[in-house]
């Protein structure tokens, strides 16, 4: 200790006074237009949408074979002929609202499972043992099964429906749950919080990011069971939704409606991911800082 | 069951001074307004808990008592039990012998009488804005309306000085000013007793000496009773009207010392500073005495 002191040089020491910062150049300033606008995620989304049209017109049109891959131009147009001449829009809603349903009963059948499984030991275990056991199984391989059980219509598929939504936002809440930090749990019991309240008012928001991500991986399950069911049984249900309808195109050729088909499935499902999860998270986990 | 035996050397506390259940609140407390009787009452505590292949005892036997307005420090090395005994206060484990007594009444859970300020900055809610959260205790369980909690949230806001962030959410706060709003929540509750668990020991040592000096500030703004862990010797001596020193594995007291009043000099708290060390450890304090004096 004593030694090293020694052994360097003394130095003079450096005071001075800090200079107001009107006095020089920038401390803070706006960014530029292009800056702001390229910083807004829709606008860059927006963008590749558009080069992935272009794209595929230039193939499709080069291709020229509208028998295997229509141009995007010639999909827009039998996209808005079966909105505004066909079914398109009927069909689409009668999916929708299957969807809802499946899906909304989905979310309460992993609200009872997880709130047992949070408030004892076995209950954690049974939604483990069930989650491993039923996670891995498509809901498709369980239509037949459930068209025996309900028989032809929305019944079963609303059921393969609860089967892809449950197991998955079961999962993601219970884990969310497990990690909500300990000293947030002390919190919530130094207010004397305990039971629903506790779970509603403490653990659901803290647990948000994984419910989210839950909700949002369910989603698209249920989406795409749904459609596949359609396809599946689509033949013997009168008013079948848009599986149904790209089924019923394909069997009469017309594969710009097949096309279009699909281009509404794409289009709902950009929408609820883009609009209706992404501020469903800006109003809750990043505003709260949560995520980033 | 050993549970409901006096094992303390102190003696069975004043069961005498025991409210009836079910008798006036405001008569209980008119009893424990009272300096001389003990507000916290803690007997002969012996804590364990179970970790995956332990059992550890925490504490043995600890008896100490809180009286109104004491700025009681719980002191010891890492390893004393001092946050566990702070945890068994707060209601949160149970002595397996022993009792704790808040205004005579045994201790079973915790409750917002016993408001606890953590060491960790994520005891904020993070879905809630810092006046929300100051709000939230206040309001749930119906114990205040909107307005009024929304008066008392910001009064508390503006003596920790966080008047402009009552808005903002916590991610956006530094970590002394999250400290800030949770020593605000806990004292707008106006809990019996504000039970701090090394809460400035994740700060930086700057504003490590900031919160101290405003807490003591506070202290005489309202004269709460807070009972306070830390491991750090000089700031057990700024901040406390009185020290416990506990011995480690398994936390015992060792000895229960006035602290310092304000104003005393810088050898005076030198000299106590290494009277306090020599009787703790051998080994040393994790923060060097500063040169100069620590209450200028």
């Amino acid at each position: 200790m004593g030694f090293v002191a020694e052994a360097l040089p003394r130095r003079p020491e450096i005071l001075r006074e800090p200079i107001s910062a009107s006095e020089f150049g920038i401390v803070q300033k706006p960014l530029s237009a292009w800056e702001r606008i390229t910083n807004v995620g829709a606008v860059r989304k927006f963008a590749l949408l558009v080069l992935i049209a272009v794209v595929w017109e230039l193939y499709a049109r080069q291709l020229d074979n509208p028998l295997l891959f229509p141009t995007f131009s010639a999909t827009v147009i039998a996209f808005f002929k079966g909105i505004f001449g066909g079914d398109l829009f009927t069909k689409a809603l009668t999916s929708l609202h299957v969807l809802v349903l499946g899906y909304a009963a989905g979310i309460a059948c992993a609200a009872i499972l997880t709130v047992i499984a949070i408030t004892s030991r076995v209950g954690t275990d049974l939604l483990e043992l069930l989650t491993s056991m039923f996670n891995p199984l498509p809901a498709i391989a369980l239509l037949p099964l459930a068209l025996i059980w309900f028989g032809l219509g929305t019944g079963s598929i609303v059921f393969v429906i609860i089967h892809s939504v449950l197991w998955a936002v079961a999962l993601n809440t219970h884990s969310g749950f497990l990690a909500v930090s300990n000293t947030l749990r002390m919190v919530g019991r130094n207010y004397g919080l305990r039971g629903l309240p506790y779970v509603a008012r403490i653990l659901i928001p803290a647990a948000f990011p994984s419910i989210l991500t839950g909700l949002k991986i369910g989603w698209a399950f249920a989406w795409r069971t749904l459609i596949a069911a359609e396809l599946v049984f689509g033949v013997s249900s009168g008013s079948g939704g848009l599986g149904w309808y790209i089924y019923e195109n394909k069997n009469q050729l017309e594969i710009p409606s097949v096309f279009a088909g699909l281009f509404t499935v794409i289009v709902i499902g950009l929408i609820v991911e883009n609009v209706v999860f992404r501020v469903l998270e800006a109003k809750t986990v990043r505003r709260w800082g949560l995520q980033s | 069951m050993t549970e409901d035996q006096n094992i303390g050397p102190a003696g069975p506390p004043q069961g005498s001074n025991c409210a009836p259940s079910g008798g006036s609140v405001d008569a209980k407390r008119q009893g424990w307004g009272d300096h001389s009787l003990p507000l916290l009452a803690v007997r002969g505590v012996t804590l364990q808990y179970k970790t995956k292949d332990h059992l550890v005892t925490a504490t043995y036997r600890v008896d100490f008592d809180v009286l109104r307005s004491d700025r009681f420090i719980l002191l010891g090395p890492s390893g004393c039990g001092k946050s566990t005994l702070l945890k068994a206060v707060g209601g949160y484990m149970r002595p397996i012998e022993g009792e704790i007594r808040l205004k005579g009444e045994q201790v079973t859970r915790p409750g917002p009488d016993r408001m606890m300020v953590f060491q960790e900055f994520d005891q904020l809610l993070p879905w809630r804005t810092v006046k929300e959260n100051v709000m939230f205790p206040l309001r749930s369980g119906g114990r205040l309306s909107r307005k009024a909690a929304e008066e008392k949230a910001l009064e508390y806001i503006a003596k920790v000085n966080l008047t402009p962030f009552a808005d903002s959410y916590p991610h956006t706060l530094s970590g002394g000013m999250k400290q800030r709003v949770a020593i605000a929540r806990g004292m707008a509750m106006e809990p019996d007793i504000l039970l701090m668990d090394e809460p400035f020991a994740a700060l930086d040592a700057l504003t490590r000496r900031k919160m101290q000096d405003e807490l003591l500030a506070l202290w005489e703004g309202t004269r709460f009773t807070v009972l306070f862990v830390t491991h750090s010797i000089p700031e057990a001596i700024k901040i406390g009207s009185r020290i416990l020193l506990l011995s480690p594995h398994p936390g015992q007291v060792k000895a229960e010392l006035d602290s310092l009043p304000q104003g005393a000099s810088a050898a005076q708290t030198l000299a106590l500073e290494q009277r306090i060390h020599s009787m703790l450890f051998a080994d040393a304090i994790e923060e060097p005495a500063p040169a100069e004096g620590v209450i200028a």
